[in-house]
């Protein structure tokens, strides 16, 4: 816990008051589907409730057999953790050339790159269908980590790294120069070391956004097997077509539970990164 | 000189990966849907067929439904944001004070921007039943309220939509409002308060003036925003009951794949990206006029 210098005063009760009833909304979804994985179908329509009235923690173990679940939930990670790579690497890179290098058509190229921010993916969605057909990378999850990594994403990282680097001072680089040490090795050795802030917040956002992509894996991917999370989640039907509620709750749960942790963990961490994309951009 | 040269080289080398990565899906497929419109592509005899401004006609002769989603998409759009941003800035004003439990009430306004959407909407989804099934009809009843078929119904359909996403956004903006407002100069609000201005007089000539940057940012990136609703209306209505929520982001989506008319479906991308653009040039225009607000 950091000491905080400022001294809190204390709001009237009324605007507390206000406060928690303006808090509900946020707040109650996440309990609602918290107590509503651990009830049977027929308990969760109806009066809202505090507390489960089944506690069935079975659920969660059919859930996991009622889809390959767990092979989903692998997928989502491992696809978020090469996304976050590749972004770091690429925008890493394209971020310290934007920001510290003079070269020509500098500014016109990342104009370019940072007007992919402005087109919803679904803009591109059908050409980068034929595209990955052409390859027969459909059903694959391929498609899933490049579109992320040179899409938008990788411009919104670019753009994140290109906001830190600017404001590196350039005697680090001078003394490097005179060293003799190539762009490269001055990048490696003495820009990343003092980077570590921009590229952690860059990870994390991009995490997230891999985690919660839904029109790639939707448009791209057919067999259940290689269903990411999201994906997964809007599929919890039986043989029939009938949704499974309290399955689909408790897989839920367990999609959203581990983010909110990290969340509360880095928290200012996570705001920060957030607020500073959407000041600068 | 040497050195300019050299650095110049690396300097291309260094943003080459990704701006490769640019041109093949970003760039290369925008030019290619523009292609694409012109044409009427099968997917199973792969024959691609030229067909001119065949699919342009279509979309504003013969097809209601693109009208309603151009219409439902500004809809959209102008019920989101303003809801977004007067209450975003509501609360970011109780929140950017130093009162004691503000950081938790922070902490739970952005907790649904880091959940994601597929998420929310499926939980959404159980607390608009109609009837008596759903936890918000559960508890207006409760006042003896008799709430609507919020997802099944024309109107309410929509405004479940909007009133989801802003729940679901809004932390965003509230994040970035405190930001701001935690630096604005304090001299200003001593002045206010020794001329003797009230609260609202002092939001009204000190905070909104003084906010007009992050005002006018924070619009555009909702703006932005509010075109990219695909997920949301996937799983809340599937763009019903009667089309009343078909927006062009998930107009896009299915007519590609769900009816396989490629070639229309990138006409339709075409349009999306016009008014994009058009809104892009409206951002711009408008950050000149109200420039002498930044520094």
């Amino acid at each position: 816990m950091k000491i905080n210098k400022i001294r809190y005063r204390e709001y009237p009760l009324h605007i507390y008051a206000l406060l928690i009833v303006l808090s509900i909304p946020f707040l109650y979804p996440f309990w609602w589907m918290l107590i509503n994985s651990l009830n049977s179908p027929d308990q969760i329509f109806g009066m809202p409730r505090l507390l489960p009235s089944g506690w069935r923690w079975d659920n969660y173990g059919e859930a996991f057999r009622y889809q390959p679940f767990a092979r989903q939930y692998f997928n989502s990670i491992y696809i978020a953790v090469l996304v976050t790579l590749g972004n770091l690497f690429f925008a890493g890179m394209a971020g310290y050339a934007f920001g510290r290098m003079k070269f020509r058509g500098r500014e016109i190229l990342f104009l370019m790159l940072l007007s992919s921010l402005m087109m919803p993916i679904e803009e591109t969605i059908v050409p980068n269908f034929f595209f990955m057909k052409t390859f027969r990378l459909i059903n694959t999850h391929i498609p899933l980590i490049l579109i992320p990594i040179f899409g938008a994403q990788g411009a919104f990282s670019t753009f994140m790294m290109r906001q830190y680097f600017i404001t590196i001072p350039g005697e680090l680089e001078e003394a490097a120069f005179l060293d003799g040490l190539s762009a490269f090795k001055t990048y490696l050795r003495i820009i990343l070391p003092i980077s570590l802030p921009v590229f952690s917040s860059t990870a994390i956002l991009t995490f997230l956004y891999s985690w919660n992509c839904f029109l790639e894996p939707l448009v791209f991917i057919d067999s259940v097997k290689l269903f990411t999370i999201p994906l997964s989640l809007a599929n919890f039907n039986d043989s029939y077509g009938l949704p499974q509620w309290h399955l689909q709750l408790a897989a839920t749960s367990v999609s959203v539970i581990p983010i909110l942790l990290v969340y509360v963990t880095f928290q200012k961490k996570i705001t920060n990164a957030m607020a500073f994309s959407g000041l600068k951009g | 000189m040497h050195k300019s040269r050299n650095q110049q080289a690396s300097a291309y080398l260094f943003i080459a990966p990704q701006m490769i990565g640019y041109f093949l899906f970003v760039l290369g497929p925008l030019v290619a849907v523009v292609l694409y419109s012109f044409q009427e592509r099968n997917l199973l005899t792969g024959q691609n067929l030229f067909i001119g401004l065949n699919n342009y006609i279509k979309m504003f002769s013969s097809d209601p439904i693109l009208l309603k989603t151009i219409k439902n998409t500004f809809v959209f759009s102008l019920g989101q944001v303003p809801l977004n941003i007067a209450l975003s800035l509501l609360i970011a004003l109780l929140l950017a004070r130093p009162f004691r439990g503000v950081e938790i009430f922070r902490t739970i306004i952005f907790a649904p921007v880091v959940t994601s959407a597929v998420a929310w909407a499926i939980v959404w989804k159980f607390l608009l039943q109609g009837g008596d099934q759903g936890a918000v009809n559960a508890v207006l009843g409760a006042v003896g309220i008799s709430g609507p078929n919020w997802l099944h119904e024309p109107g309410w359909a929509m405004v479940s939509v909007i009133v989801n996403r802003v729940i679901k956004n809004l932390g965003m903006n509230v994040i970035i409002f405190i930001a701001a407002i935690m630096n604005l100069p304090v001299q200003y609000y001593e002045a206010s308060r020794i001329d003797g201005a009230g609260p609202l007089r002092t939001f009204r000539s000190i905070t909104v003036p003084l906010l007009m940057p992050s005002l006018l940012m924070v619009t555009i990136l909702t703006v932005i925003g509010s075109l990219k609703v695909f997920d949301t209306i996937l799983l809340l209505t599937g763009g019903g009951p009667n089309h009343s929520t078909m927006v062009l982001v998930y107009y896009i989506y299915y007519q590609a794949f769900q009816f396989f008319q490629y070639g229309y479906a990138s006409a339709v991308a075409v349009v999306l990206f016009l008014i994009v653009l058009l809104m892009t040039i409206l951002q711009w225009s408008s950050r000149k006029r109200i420039s002498h607000y930044e520094d």
